[in-house]
């Protein structure tokens, strides 16, 4: 999947490569960041880096521009392999990026502030400053006062100062870590016409996002990262936003590209692997028959809404997931997926709508009162369900304290007896007494798993169960969440993983800009129209 | 060469990292104690040796000790809860206050009701001088570091205005208060020394806390909702409420410090009665790892080091304060160490990141 560099030669001006990484690999732990990742960025050319959350985006940028030295490959600049050990160093090679957080003094004036990046020693000119600053703001089209101080300025103001900062220093690629996230459309608008210029200027872009339609539109070639590799190289026009959303996501689309890694081991782990058509389908969904009818929900959600200020972060969400059933939620990240699953943990009050578990109201209820009516979640925030620094048996009864404490004290014993029970029935790789923070993402999962199972939840709330984790621990994960659902408890799986919603659930519901799209039995639920339902197409149910 | 964070701990790197910070102090401080025209290593026997070893001198280590013991642990109790009170000084001062107006309103009481009524009067100046900063944060979201702090000087305006104004000596005329009833004596606990009854009352403080933190529910709730205050929010702790809660405990205890030095070693209010107790409350709290046994060791050991710098600067004729100086670099030191421990060292050179190009490779 080396990107091609055959016509660089035939045509030196456009086209030539300006920056690569070539089959660069990132660990962390036994997280496989990046995977022996090839891409190159060529003069005059806007190239689309799509991906999910986790995909592996920003450690790659984070290589590309020196703040991440790689484990294996190497990064070339006009054809000369460099070293990065710091940004400087990449801005020395002539690599820019701008970040979603910016680095602006709000209290220094915009010129000041594009200076500062290049201040040494001794005096600093400040005429000849700004008219250096006037100057790089009229090759970007960007019509701001190089004396209003950056505080008075707009989102999309910031961001372009952010990006005559980058070009300050002679900067021939620009990386972009998902512009868009904070602008508004009009915004939007005058950034791309901004890197359109850039791509005149014979600049190359890097434009990170996970919004298909804005790549679709800006870009001229799109490279897919899934799960730390890239899975996909293709010129924009030769794709279309279904194809693309397939490919973020593994749809069928990618089983070709992608080694199917985890299916092998997973016909292993399963007793019965027969149909596995992606591959992943865990295959102990029971076959009720299709007359029977809808088992009674033991999550109810309707007209479920959550808003920050005059935005609507989800709106008339009506969801039910009944007991015996799995229930999956797909959609490209940012689509209001975390918002939902922080209603339903009880750590973000919902604006509108109720949620009924088991018939009773807990749109209000406190997490305490959720736990105890049958609620249970697993996030996709481990640390932000963890206390890290804590040992494995003191995380493992946080969610029950009361029951672990006799006259007023702790009861050691039983805090001991429990975590070794949980550790054996859940294979926790870890002593009880082990600080939750030197365990594998993996067996924090596992922590997290069964701290949630051992309440026997009725309802089970999940959001991006195996992100993260090796192939052992995916398999696991899902056999643990069936054999729930076949205990008759009801499960959510909140995932932008397509593979683990068809190999897990019954019922899909799409998420699109805070709504439901649609709703699909699985057997209908194919890539294709789940990834035309991600781009927000409305599909009959 | 090369720091790589470490997995498991060993058990030997805490113990070592304490004694390795400890060797790096006493190189440290030679330096100015050699400047002053001393022989170091003379000094430090007499700072860390010589307290000890008199009976008299280990006495005044326990009476130097005592107020560092509450306010350490008013500290330690606080940071648990992942709430910076810098402001144990203010209500150790508060406390004092407290104890003196029971002391000196009602100065005939008998002993059996005035000390525990003088423990108690002291418990609420302390904690009425953490609500604010407490209150503020719960409601507001406002700093506790900055407020904290800032009320300590607020308090020692407090007791100087009370000691210019209305409790000005009445016999002597002095800006020190009247004398307490003597029911408020606290009584020695070894007799024929200074050594009161206060220790006892600090460590008693010590052990609950200890006990509390480690071995009940609630410290499990101390410590999830200070170490990672999401997870314990997630997990259903209501972080405002418990941290608001620790508030109000650490400056009742710190309020305990004052009113056992007013009614152990004064017997009357005076402005300079903390002496610092309340700032080397934070450094106690730190060294002793906010646990329950590592403040009262790290009280002990800033109780001798300060009873020897009385007696070098007596004998070797240094100034007292390189005994400050010698605690100062000691909490460096130690948190440097704690910071460094976290890391292993990778001899072997690591990999570089790109693989040599074959030499057929022309730019």
């Amino acid at each position: 999947m080396t990107p091609q560099r055959a016509g660089a030669d035939a045509d030196p001006a456009r086209g030539r490569a300006l920056l690569e990484l070539a089959g660069v690999t990132k660990r962390f732990g036994d997280l496989v960041a990046n995977d022996d990742v090839s891409l190159s960025v060529g003069a005059g050319e806007v190239v689309a880096m799509l991906g999910e959350n986790g995909a592996g985006k920003s450690t790659l940028m984070k290589i590309a521009y020196g703040l991440v030295r790689p484990d294996a490959g190497e990064l070339r600049v006009d054809g000369r392999p460099v070293q990065l050990g710091s940004p400087r160093d990449a801005m020395r090679a002539g690599i820019g990026m701008v970040t979603q957080e910016f680095s602006l003094v709000e209290t220094m004036t915009v010129s000041e502030n594009v200076a500062l990046s290049a201040v040494g020693l001794g005096r600093v000119d400040a005429a000849a400053n700004r008219r250096r600053v006037m100057a790089a703001m009229e090759r970007l089209g960007v019509q701001i006062e190089p004396e209003r101080l950056v505080a008075t300025l707009s989102i999309g103001e910031r961001q372009r100062v952010e990006i005559v900062k980058a070009l300050f220093h002679d900067c021939r690629v620009l990386i972009l870590d998902e512009p868009t996230a904070v602008l508004t459309p009009q915004d939007v608008r005058s950034l791309f016409e901004t890197i359109a210029r850039l791509r005149t200027d014979g600049l190359g872009v890097l434009f990170v996002s996970h919004k298909l339609r804005e790549v679709a539109e800006i870009s001229d070639r799109v490279v897919v990262l899934r799960r730390g590799r890239m899975v996909g190289d293709r010129p924009t026009a030769s794709v279309d936003e279904a194809e693309l959303a397939a490919l973020m996501m593994g749809g069928a689309a990618s089983a070709a590209a992608a080694p199917a890694g985890p299916s092998q081991s997973r016909a292993g782990a399963v007793a019965d692997p027969v149909g596995g058509a992606v591959g992943l389908g865990v295959e102990t969904r029971p076959t009720a028959g299709p007359a029977e009818a809808r088992p009674e929900p033991v999550l109810r959600l309707t007209d479920l809404g959550v808003s920050t200020g005059r935005r609507a972060l989800l709106s008339g969400i009506s969801l039910t997931v009944g007991a015996g059933e799995i229930v999956g939620i797909a959609g490209i990240s940012g689509n209001g997926q975390t918002e939902l699953v922080d209603v339903l943990a009880g750590v973000r009050p919902a604006s509108s709508g109720t949620v009924h578990v088991a018939g009773r109201d807990l749109t209000r209820a406190d997490v305490a009162t959720r736990l105890a009516a049958g609620l249970g979640r697993l996030t996709e925030d481990r640390r932000g369900s963890l206390v890290p620094q804590m040992s494995v048996e003191h995380n493992l009864v946080l969610e029950d304290l009361p029951r672990f404490t006799s006259r007023g004290l702790l009861d050691r014993g039983a805090v001991r007896r429990h975590a070794e029970q949980l550790i054996e029935r859940f294979d926790i790789r870890a002593r009880p007494g082990d600080p939750v923070a030197t365990l594998s993402g993996g067996n924090m999962q596992k922590v997290l798993l069964a701290r949630s199972l051992v309440r026997e939840p009725r309802v089970l709330v999940v959001a991006q169960p195996t992100r993260g984790l090796d192939v052992g621990s995916y398999a696991y994960v899902h056999e643990q969440l069936a054999a729930l659902r076949d205990r008759g408890a009801g499960v959510l799986v909140v995932s932008e993983d397509l593979d683990e919603l068809r190999g897990l659930c019954d019922r899909v519901a799409v998420l699109f800009r805070g709504r439901i799209v649609g709703e699909l039995p699985i057997a209908e639920a194919s890539s294709e129209r789940l990834g035309l339902m991600m781009t927000g197409v409305e599909v009959a149910t | 060469m090369k720091f790589v964070l470490r997995g498991r701990e060993p058990r030997w790197v805490a113990p070592t990292a304490v004694l390795v910070a400890v060797a790096v102090t006493v190189a440290l401080t030679a330096l100015p104690i050699r400047l002053a025209g001393a022989n170091p290593v003379a000094a430090f026997e007499r700072y860390l040796l010589t307290p000890l070893s008199s009976v008299n001198g280990l006495h005044e280590v326990l009476l130097t000790a005592t107020p560092l013991m509450f306010t350490g642990i008013a500290v330690a109790i606080a940071f648990r809860a992942g709430y910076w009170n810098i402001g144990a000084e203010g209500q150790f001062l508060l406390g004092a206050v407290g104890t003196t107006w029971v002391g000196t309103t009602w100065a005939d009481l008998p002993a059996p009701v005035a000390l525990p009524l003088g423990f108690v009067a002291g418990a609420v100046g302390g904690a009425v001088w953490a609500l604010a900063p407490a209150w503020l944060k719960r409601r507001a979201g406002i700093d506790e570091v900055v407020t904290t702090l800032l009320l300590n000087p607020v308090a020692l305006l407090v007791v100087q205005g009370l000691l210019n104004g209305p409790w000005r000596n009445s016999a002597t005329g002095f800006t020190d208060s009247d004398r307490l009833g003597s029911g408020f004596d606290l009584p020695p606990l070894i007799p024929d020394s200074r050594v009161h009854w206060g220790f006892a009352v600090a460590l008693a403080v010590i052990l609950v806390a200890g006990v509390v933190l480690t071995r009940t529910a609630t410290g499990v709730r101390v410590r999830a909702a200070g170490q990672a205050p999401q997870a314990a929010a997630f997990s259903g702790i209501d972080v405002d409420r418990v941290q608001f809660r620790a508030a109000l405990v650490s400056g009742g205890v710190a309020g305990l410090g004052g009113a056992s030095t007013v009614m152990g070693v004064q017997h009357q209010l005076t402005s300079g009665i903390s002496n610092s107790y309340g700032y080397t409350g934070v450094i106690v709290a730190t060294l002793g790892g906010l646990g329950a046994i590592g403040v009262l060791l790290v009280s002990l050991l800033l109780g001798d080091i300060s009873v020897g710098a009385q007696n070098v600067s007596l004998v070797l004729q240094v100034p007292t304060q390189l005994g400050a100086i010698f605690s100062a670099l000691l909490m460096l030191a130690v948190l440097s160490a704690m910071s460094w421990r976290r890391y292993r060292v990778q001899w072997r050179r690591p990999r570089p990141a790109t693989t040599p190009e074959p030499a057929q490779e022309t730019g």
